[in-house]
């Protein structure tokens, strides 16, 4: 344990960071029970708009649900939501990336392929999937993470084509090292970067397309909290009620800030060339 | 041409430059003091790192790198107190650089006329009567570009590198500065086209009384054409003198081992061949076929029929200028392409045709060493994971694997512990052990070296050639060597075939190819090796 724990991973301060953060988050969303006793759904009319105070932290919705309770259930959705979309859509798009730029003769097929991928519309695709299935989050997950995946593959593609023109790529042919393993050993670690930069980017965007999709019917129901819903509920009342939206955006801000402060780190540890530059 | 009473185009007084914290030393330049006098050709010569670079840069200003109490007078101005309104003005007018690799120095989407017409403008120039466009094909002509009103209009990749190169000389010229900078300006062209160069050079800072400071790591460069000779190591003056007492009665330790370090012009004597060829190759060919809607089929013969053999500890060079074919030859032997046509046999069974799986036996029998060995090694696995990988694909046990590793460190000369460090942690020569151990620990019959020694400073190529020649001889490897380079051929190949266009124009033992070059272009090649006359003065004395 001592001697994982003094990996360079975890002397890094902006892993730390980032990593700090999104544990907190995340143990916020799984002890939302114990932080607030108040039911997330429960509709008071007596209270309804009412702005921070001892009693509502983050003051109350239009419907007088508490927004801070509220705020903390949607926690375990649009965290589960975005990370679910990001891991799925990297892991499938990485792999469709890799084949597709190192297999030269899969390479108009499956592109091909992405591109039509490309053409439907994510929310068209929600709303044939929700009818055909009904709404859930699995649904919601597939719904974000189809349009995604494309764009993840064209990236990895991207670097595959330049890296496997590299020298070291040859070398590693003339070595008999097999196809597999030179696209795991030579080529991914070059895609690690982008697709961080990348991720944190779906991360976000994942949260905000659950709550279009709410929003629109065609996910899930605007009663259970995430904090989409929360803020797309907010929204006609913004300038009444300010609290609605800036309490949740302020989570959404920190998980975003902490993926990229985590994506930052790992980068930087992962490639041995920067240890040198920070001196490590 | 030096005359007492001229007053230096370019003074240099006690420049030091400093680096940047954190560097591998506090200065890249230090107390260096530099005359270049009207018409007169100063070498700076130096290893990478030597600080030559900087000093070129720093003279232009282009780097922004700390300057400590020095003077640069450019005709008796100091240019390290100009402000930049006026370094612009300098810049083009006054001193002007021309760079190593003319394709980036250009710029690719606009056609090469518009870019001198540009700098013309810029510096508002007055022609008396000549338009800008005239004095462009003027310039054209004096560098001696073929049909310059043509060429005006062409765009950079459509021209040639050393067509390239004659542009920016032309460009460098046009509003004739007094000083002109040449940063290794010949180093990525082909030799025949270095030394038409050089002689281009030569006429016009004859013609027009240019300054000029040229910077090289080739003595044979230095031989043509210096004047004077600045030695520069680790950022400090070691010698300087004019060129004939530098060249022939060099007095500082470090300028003399550089000599010595220079491939001599002596062939070495072919050993006979004993037994049948472990590689033999016949009508090897590659042809690369572009088909466009437009233009119809192309086909370029990269390769077209090349016969060759290899014996049992001999070294075999394929020799020829960019776009010969020799690498391809070689990518070809070595299955990293597959040929179009002909047999390549390994002991009698040919691996020409073979798929990947049927390969895989053949392959270690073939190993490659790359020209770049800053990125033939992944930057991002360790040195012992490197050397390992190809003995894992087939089977060694890991264990195994890594103490062979450490042991062909030592072989290489590297020391044991190189296993668990990074290839950014090695410098050139060091890497390009690393690479030939990686060969080497898949016990190969043949070792193919790809320009293996061309990016490397001359003193660590001549340990490296040595390295080559050592494991020859120890484990009895066969070697294929391709070179653009004669004088490192000489060094080290049995048997020599010369390559043009894709074909074998010559072929024949090293000795007997020195002696008398049969083909023409061969004896281009020789007659454009660069430093000839003083190599071969230095090689009978």
């Amino acid at each position: 344990m001592r001697a994982v724990l003094r990996h360079p991973l975890f002397r890094n301060s902006a892993v730390l960071a980032g990593g700090g953060i999104l544990l907190l988050l995340v143990l916020i969303a799984l002890l939302a029970p114990l932080l607030s006793q108040t039911d997330p759904t429960a509709i008071a009319p007596r209270f309804r708009l009412k702005p921070p105070s001892e009693d509502f932290l983050m003051g109350t919705d239009k419907l007088g649900r508490d927004v801070a309770t509220r705020a903390l259930y949607g926690a375990r959705v649009s965290l589960l939501v975005s990370i679910c979309v990001a891991a799925i859509a990297i892991s499938v798009g990485l792999v469709i990336g890799l084949v597709s730029g190192y297999i030269r003769w899969l390479d108009g097929p499956i592109m091909r392929t992405m591109d039509g991928l490309m053409a439907i519309p994510g929310i068209l695709l929600a709303i044939a999937l929700v009818s055909l299935s009904g709404s859930s989050l699995l649904t919601v997950i597939v719904a974000i993470v189809v349009p995604e995946i494309p764009r993840v593959a064209r990236l990895v593609r991207g670097v595959v084509l330049s890296i496997r023109e590299e020298p070291y790529v040859e070398a590693a042919i003339g070595l008999g090292t097999p196809v597999y393993r030179i696209l795991i050993q030579h080529i991914l670690p070059n895609t690690i970067a982008p697709l961080i930069v990348q991720g944190t980017y779906i991360c976000a965007s994942a949260i905000l397309v659950e709550a279009i999709l709410s929003f629109l019917g065609a996910g899930l129901s605007s009663e259970i909290p995430t904090w989409g819903n929360i803020i797309a509920d907010g929204r006609d009342v913004f300038q009444r009620a300010p609290w609605i939206i800036l309490f949740p955006g302020g989570f959404l801000a920190a998980t975003i800030l902490a993926v990229n402060i985590l994506g930052d780190g790992l980068r930087d540890t992962l490639d041995p060339r920067m240890k040198k530059r920070l001196g490590a | 041409m030096s005359d007492a009473a001229k007053t230096p185009v370019l003074s240099i007084r006690d420049l030091s430059v400093a680096l940047p914290k954190g560097g591998d030393r506090p200065y890249a330049v230090q107390n260096l003091s530099l005359d270049v006098m009207p018409g007169e050709i100063v070498c700076l010569v130096g290893e990478s790192g030597s600080g030559k670079s900087v000093t070129a840069s720093t003279v232009m200003r282009l780097n922004t790198l700390p300057v400590s109490a020095a003077q640069v007078l450019l005709e008796g101005e100091d240019v390290l107190a100009a402000g930049k309104a006026r370094l612009r003005d300098l810049r083009g007018s006054r001193m002007s650089m021309i760079f190593q690799e003319p394709m980036t120095a250009l710029n690719p989407v606009h056609r090469v006329g518009e870019q001198v017409i540009e700098l013309l403008r810029t510096h508002k120039w007055k022609g008396r009567g000549v338009s800008p466009e005239e004095r462009v094909q003027q310039l054209f002509a004096d560098v001696h570009l073929p049909d310059p009103a043509r060429l005006m209009n062409a765009y950079p990749h459509q021209l040639s590198g050393g067509q390239r190169q004659r542009v920016m000389i032309a460009m460098a010229l046009a509003l004739e500065p007094a000083l002109l900078i040449a940063d290794e300006p010949t180093t990525a062209l082909d030799v025949t086209t270095q030394a038409q160069i050089l002689e281009l050079l030569r006429e016009l800072q004859r013609k027009r009384g240019t300054g000029v400071l040229f910077i090289t790591h080739d003595f044979g460069v230095v031989a043509d054409i210096a004047d004077r000779v600045v030695v520069m190591r680790y950022g400090e003056v070691v010698e300087s003198g004019p060129a004939q007492e530098v060249l022939y009665n060099p007095q500082h330790d470090y300028t003399r081992m550089l000599i010595a370090a220079v491939p001599r012009l002596t062939p070495r004597t072919a050993r006979p061949l004993a037994g049948a060829p472990v590689l033999d190759a016949k009508a090897l060919s590659k042809i690369y076929v572009s088909t466009s809607f437009f233009k119809g089929t192309r086909e370029v013969r990269a390769v077209d029929g090349v016969d060759l053999a290899l014996y049992k500890g001999q070294t075999l060079g394929i020799v020829g200028e960019s776009g010969s074919g020799k690498s391809t030859a070689a990518r070809c032997v070595a299955r990293l392409i597959e040929p179009t046509g002909g047999q390549v046999l390994l002991d009698g069974h040919d691996i020409a045709g073979l798929g990947e799986r049927a390969l895989h036996p053949y392959r270690r029998r073939i190993q490659v060493v790359f020209q770049d060995p800053y990125r033939s090694l992944n930057p991002r696995r360790t040195v012992g994971q490197a050397v390992i990988e190809g003995p894992l694909n087939y089977g060694t046990p890991r264990a195994e694997a890594l103490e062979r590793a450490r042991s062909l460190l030592e072989t290489v000369g590297l020391e044991a512990n190189a296993l668990d460090r990074y290839p950014h942690q090695f410098s050139g020569g060091q890497r390009q052990r690393i690479a030939i151990a990686r060969a080497l620990a898949m016990q190969p019959e043949i070792l193919i070296a790809d320009e293996a020694v061309s990016a490397l400073d001359v003193s660590v190529q001549a340990q490296v050639l040595e390295l080559l020649e050592q494991i020859r001889d120890r484990f009895g490897i066969s070697i294929l060597f391709i070179t653009h380079d004669l004088r490192v051929a000489a060094r080290l190949c049995d048997r020599i075939m010369v390559m043009q266009r894709g074909k074998v124009v010559e072929f024949a033992d090293t000795a007997a190819l020195f002696a008398s070059p049969q083909h023409e272009y061969t004896q281009q090649l020789f007659a454009a090796l660069p430093g000839r006359h003083w190599l071969e003065a230095g090689s009978a004395a």
